[in-house]
């Protein structure tokens, strides 16, 4: 069984036209009545090869408009591909979004039997495990009723049962854990480990880095329609992160735009590169809880010039600037002098485990003491590791001591 | 939970993306079927009289036309057993038009399925039409039992009434595929479909028998529309033996062949293009 592939994607390439909605007066549509409408072609695939074997569970993230969907609709046989081949070993069942195509008119039951025959049961077998579907799904109170009046909850919940039921040998999912309360949740995340244990193969959609971790043996990252990274859950969580973050990082040099009047002097220095590291300095992307963040930063300096500082921001992952530290003097003095230099700024870790950006710049003290930016590097992104701590901004240490308070024992006994 | 032996390892199979036909045809055909079934049951699903409107829809048309007719117009008093005529026909009609109006959405009513599941597209156009076919089925044989109190004699050629039914079924499914492929990137479809079915309703002797037509006009009509000769013979077997025969309609052998290849030419089309549409329905959606 080992070995054996269950997904094979070669070569995939994916084209939507979408039409720009051109508005046409009757007059050129009289003038002009066999002009074709224009198209604006999307690529959505761009030659993607890859292979899932059996009893993988692979997770596919990407961000916004990456082509996850997509080639996972073109799996499920949705779309057709435009070029490339895609072979699948066995039985699929796909859920993709919600509702999967309940008739709203019709009850649990009807339904059920349709959405089971649809993914290969025959009608016998598909009304044979509708108790054990509904059992599944924890609705056995509302089997009359239509599922127009299901909540969104519900039709999850029953859609994701007749998924398990129907017993397919490949799974595609996309993005259901988003969807439904902590207990439902936590059922998937058994049925998913149920799942892979019985050798079935699942992909699954997500932009959960706790879900890929959690749940899958490998993990791709799509970005623009192409395969960014295939390997270890872990290795694709990090560079998700850092693709998310990336095209933010504005590298701006503001020496070159004009109505530099106003300085001093014409400095010329600029941040070629900043990046957080570990205490050997290697680059990373996170950091351990309550372990410091050190960030390194080159800058390059053309020209010596007074009152250059260097200054560190941190925002949080909702554009909340959560620390602005003090700029300090960059090169001072009679040693100021141009060339590369390596900027090391420690800081203190009291952050809650999440996501964050840096931003770090180079300025110019003026005159008036107010600072003129120079060159910055925004959104260098890091993530502090460890258990979430909801409701909280800052991870300050605390200690809670607990002692028997003499009085108040006296006064109950 | 099946946990019976399964074959050692599974061959991965080409997935060529949606088609109008593909899967194995067992599973095609309960998908029609079933669907059918959930379209039969929805439809009247909120009214009082549920399955009844099936036949009483066309009963009251049929009511409302007669009255028009033979009251207000004074047409069809020299015709032996208009209302008889009238009515057949109109449940006959009513089996085309609700199937090919019906079908005209059928594929865009199902975006969620479309987009969400994979299945032969090619069900959800054959589950209208086997809907409207039952429907038709159960109003024919009211029909024959209302006529034959109204003053019809039964006659065996009523058992060769399947024939006229299958031959109607096959230029429905072609029109109704033809229809619901176009719909999703042409929506005037619809607009035009509406037009086409009443001109067909009034250029198919529903109302009137064939030889009210005048002679030149007649054999034309005959010939282009392939419902003319349906109605026809299904005439000849139901009541009228001395009906003109669709040859005679048609004007000569000639014109039945041209009715014919309109009709076969109007399947193959539809089978053509809703093979060619259904890769791509979902994303036309």
């Amino acid at each position: 069984m080992a070995g054996a592939n269950a997904i094979e994607v070669r070569n995939v390439s994916k084209t939507f036209r979408i039409p720009t909605n051109r508005v046409l007066t009757l007059k050129q549509r009289v003038l002009h009545p066999f002009q074709s409408q224009a198209y604006r072609s999307l690529r959505a695939l761009d030659d993607v090869s890859f292979d899932v074997e059996r009893g993988e569970f692979i997770g596919i993230v990407g961000r916004n408009g990456s082509g996850k969907s997509t080639l996972l609709k073109l799996i499920a046989s949705i779309y057709r591909a435009d070029a490339g081949s895609i072979r699948v070993a066995g039985r699929m069942a796909p859920f993709i979004e919600l509702g999967v195509g309940f008739n709203p008119e019709l009850n649990a039951h009807d339904n059920v039997v349709l959405n089971g025959v649809m993914m290969g049961l025959t009608p016998r077998e598909a009304r044979r495990r509708f108790d054990e579907v509904i059992e599944f799904a924890e609705l056995e109170d509302f089997t009359e009723l239509k599922l127009g009046n299901y909540s969104s909850g519900m039709r999850v919940r029953l859609a994701f049962a007749v998924m398990v039921q129907v017993d397919a040998d490949v799974m595609l999912i996309d993005e259901v854990l988003a969807v439904g309360d902590a207990s439902f949740q936590e059922r998937c995340a058994e049925t998913f480990m149920d799942l892979t244990q019985r050798g079935k193969t699942i992909v699954l959609v997500t932009h959960s880095m706790g879900h890929l971790n959690r749940f899958c043996s490998r993990a791709l990252l799509l970005e623009d329609g192409r395969i960014d990274t295939l390997g270890a859950p872990g290795e694709v969580a990090a560079r998700y992160t850092e693709v998310n973050f990336a095209p933010r990082a504005v590298r701006s040099s503001l020496l070159s735009a004009g109505g530099s009047e106003a300085r001093p002097s014409e400095p010329r220095a600029r941040i070629a590169d900043a990046w957080v590291g570990t205490e050997g300095g290697e680059r990373t992307l996170s950091v351990q809880r309550r372990e410091p963040i050190e960030l390194r930063a080159e800058v390059e300096v053309d020209e010596a010039f007074d009152g250059a500082r260097f200054g560190v921001e941190i925002w949080a992952a909702g554009g909340r600037r959560i620390f602005a530290a003090p700029s300090t003097p960059l090169i001072e003095g009679p040693g100021a002098e141009s060339g590369r230099w390596l900027v090391v700024a420690t800081i203190e870790n009291r952050l809650v485990p999440g996501r964050y950006r840096l931003n770090c710049g180079v300025s110019q003290l003026g005159p008036d003491g107010e600072e003129v930016p120079v060159s910055d590097i925004r959104g260098v992104p890091f993530e502090v590791l460890g258990d979430r701590i909801r409701g909280s901004l800052m991870d300050l240490g605390h200690d809670a001591l607990v002692q028997p308070l003499v009085d108040a024992q006296v006064i109950r006994r | 939970m099946s946990a019976g032996t399964e074959p050692l390892v599974v061959q991965p199979v080409e997935i060529r993306g949606p088609s109008a036909f593909g899967g194995d045809w067992r599973r095609f055909w309960n998908l029609v079927w079933l669907t059918a079934v959930a379209e039969y049951r929805t439809r009247y699903l909120h009214s009082w009289l549920g399955y009844a409107w099936s036949l009483l829809r066309p009963l009251m048309l049929f009511g409302v036309l007669y009255v028009v007719f033979s009251q207000v117009i004074r047409f069809g008093g020299d015709i032996e057993n208009y209302a008889a005529l009238l009515l057949f026909n109109i449940m006959l009609f009513q089996f085309f038009s609700d199937a090919t109006t019906a079908s005209v959405r059928c594929v865009a009513r199902r975006e969620s399925l479309v987009r969400k599941m994979q299945f032969p597209r090619i069900v959800i156009p054959l589950s209208v039409v086997l809907t409207a076919l039952l429907t038709a089925v159960m109003n024919l044989i009211a029909a024959l039992l209302l006529i034959s109190v109204i003053g019809v004699e039964p006659r065996l050629t009523w058992l060769l009434l399947p024939v006229v039914l299958i031959v109607l079924l096959v230029l429905i499914t072609g029109v109704s595929l033809a229809l619901s492929a176009l719909f999703p990137r042409f929506r005037d479809v619809e607009q035009i479909w509406t037009v086409i079915a009443r001109a067909l309703f009034y250029g198919t002797p529903v109302l009137y028998p064939i030889e009210f037509v005048p002679d030149g006009f007649r054999s034309f009509v005959a010939a282009f529309n392939p419902l003319v000769p349906i109605f026809e013979q299904a005439r000849i077997w139901v009541m009228d033996p001395d009906a003109p025969s669709m040859v005679e309609a048609a004007g000569g052998a000639l014109g039945v062949a041209v009715a014919a290849t309109i009709l076969v030419v109007t399947c193959l089309f539809g089978l053509w293009i809703f093979e060619r549409e259904a890769p791509r329905v979902a994303e036309e959606l």
